[in-house]
């Protein structure tokens, strides 16, 4: 591959799949934690509105809904985003969606009696989330919220489909200029892995910071990237697709 | 917001077309990942290092990158090696690989629940390994995985539009195609959308039920 494409393509785009991922995993988190609180609401109609969005997000296809923002969007609303905040728009709303069921779970693995201790305590509703059910569930979040963010990383891929110059978009051009698709789509694809290799091994940090303010045990040392614990895995995958409601 | 009720009327039959090559491509993909699946699920279990570590490197390094880029790097690598392919069935190759590493973790998942004893029980009755695998193993294995199966499935149907972007004419494309030659946008792209959760929603109650049923 030419000095040129490296120069002017691919580096630039490690960095807006860099920008992608964490500005779509910002807003992922947003969504996630306000639907998932939602989702704990006592209202009826709060915790209905927030499964319904939770079910359409987690029905529709990421690309489809990129494609739907960046073509209906300006048509429909008159309102024209930017092709990289399309995106991350897309990306954060879907990946929020998958991403408020791991804060319900967590937050519904809370001991009741935590809860109830903090009732005891007359901790106003906002203390008791915040110095009681939080500190204990976010620990219990950080492992699955690796696994979407790497999912969320691997999505940024579908940002090409709508021109915004990322990694794979200047994967097209090279090859497109190069023809030499083997060389440029394998590095390609081990720029990716390692990408999600060092975001792996962030949360583990993140995760082993967490755990040790609760006074808990590091967790084990585990393979190259994620961990991948087959029965969490299954579970996740449960988790993931099956609708919420009653659980 | 002007929605054109004729406009989405004389989408519809494209649609379907569309949504049969995207239920083709799910269904296909889903029976490659569900074989290959298990391939690399009994590698990972294999006696020998030799196996075991190069299946677990290149699992997780399929897991790890984007299924787009794999597609495009068997839509353009293949055909240099001599491979041709269409591109339904570039298409269903990378889903299928790229969604069997998910459905290796499921399988792992689904044996190792398998009581010790039943391994056991095999050995004392001086079964061959085969017969133990297929005979034992295999059918409480999977048994229990159905409903995590069930749900890569569902993924890959939300994954399948990506194919359009190497040409295959599914819902997506079918609507780009529209859009492209008649301009119409907001009716093709929010009919493939609403496609897709009426497809995806039952399927996941569906799934809920079996789970239920299945005694998870």
């Amino acid at each position: 591959m030419t000095p040129g494409l490296w120069e002017h393509w691919l580096l630039p785009g490690i960095w807006i799949t860099v920008q992608l991922t964490v500005y779509g995993a910002l807003f992922a988190g947003v969504v996630a934690f306000a639907l998932g609180l939602a989702r704990t609401s006592r209202l009826r109609i709060v915790r209905f509105l927030a499964a319904c969005y939770v079910e359409i997000f987690r029905g529709t296809s990421a690309l489809v809904l990129m494609f739907w923002l960046f073509f209906v969007m300006p048509l429909a609303f008159r309102i024209a985003l930017l092709p990289m905040w399309a995106a991350v728009l897309a990306l954060g709303l879907t990946y929020g969606a998958y991403g408020s069921e791991i804060v319900r779970g967590a937050i519904g693995a809370v001991a009741p009696a935590q809860r109830e201790a903090a009732v005891a305590l007359s901790f106003t509703p906002w203390q008791r989330l915040r110095r009681v059910v939080l500190p204990q569930a976010v620990p219990e979040m950080i492992p699955p919220f690796t696994n979407l963010l790497i999912e969320l990383l691997k999505a940024t891929s579908l940002v090409s489909a709508v021109s915004v110059a990322d990694i794979t978009f200047a994967a097209q051009l090279s090859r497109l200029a190069t023809g030499e698709s083997l060389q440029i789509y394998g590095i390609v694809l081990v720029l990716y892995f390692v990408l999600a290799f060092l975001l792996t091994r962030l949360m583990r940090l993140l995760e082993r910071r967490a755990k040790a303010s609760l006074g808990q045990l590091p967790p084990p040392r585990t393979p190259l990237t994620r961990r991948l614990s087959a029965t969490r895995e299954a579970r996740r995958a449960t988790d993931l697709t099956a609708p919420g409601g009653a659980r | 917001m002007t929605w054109d009720w004729s406009v989405a009327w004389d989408f519809l039959p494209q649609l379907l077309d569309g949504l049969l090559i995207t239920l083709e491509a799910t269904a296909l993909g889903s029976v490659l990942s569900f074989t290959l699946g298990l391939v690399w699920a009994a590698a990972l279990r294999s006696p020998t290092r030799l196996v075991r570590w190069p299946v677990a490197g290149v699992v997780e390094f399929v897991r790890n990158t984007p299924l787009l880029v794999q597609l495009f790097f068997f839509y353009y690598v293949l055909p240099d090696w001599g491979l041709q392919f269409s591109a339904l069935a570039t298409g269903v190759i990378a889903l299928g690989l790229h969604y069997s590493t998910y459905t290796a973790e499921v399988y792992r998942a689904g044996i190792d629940a398998v009581p010790h004893g039943q391994w056991e029980a095999a050995v004392a009755l001086s079964m061959s390994r085969p017969r133990t695998w297929f005979a034992v193993i295999l059918p409480q294995a999977i048994r229990r995985v159905v409903p995590a199966l069930g749900n890569y499935v569902i993924a890959m149907l939300k994954d399948s539009p990506l194919l359009a972007l190497i040409g295959v004419v599914d819902m997506l494309q079918e609507a780009r195609a529209e859009g492209a030659s008649s301009f119409q946008y907001i009716e093709p792209y929010t009919m493939v959308g609403i496609a897709f959760i009426v497809i995806a929603y039952p399927a996941s109650l569906l799934l809920r039920a079996l789970e239920r049923r299945l005694g998870h």
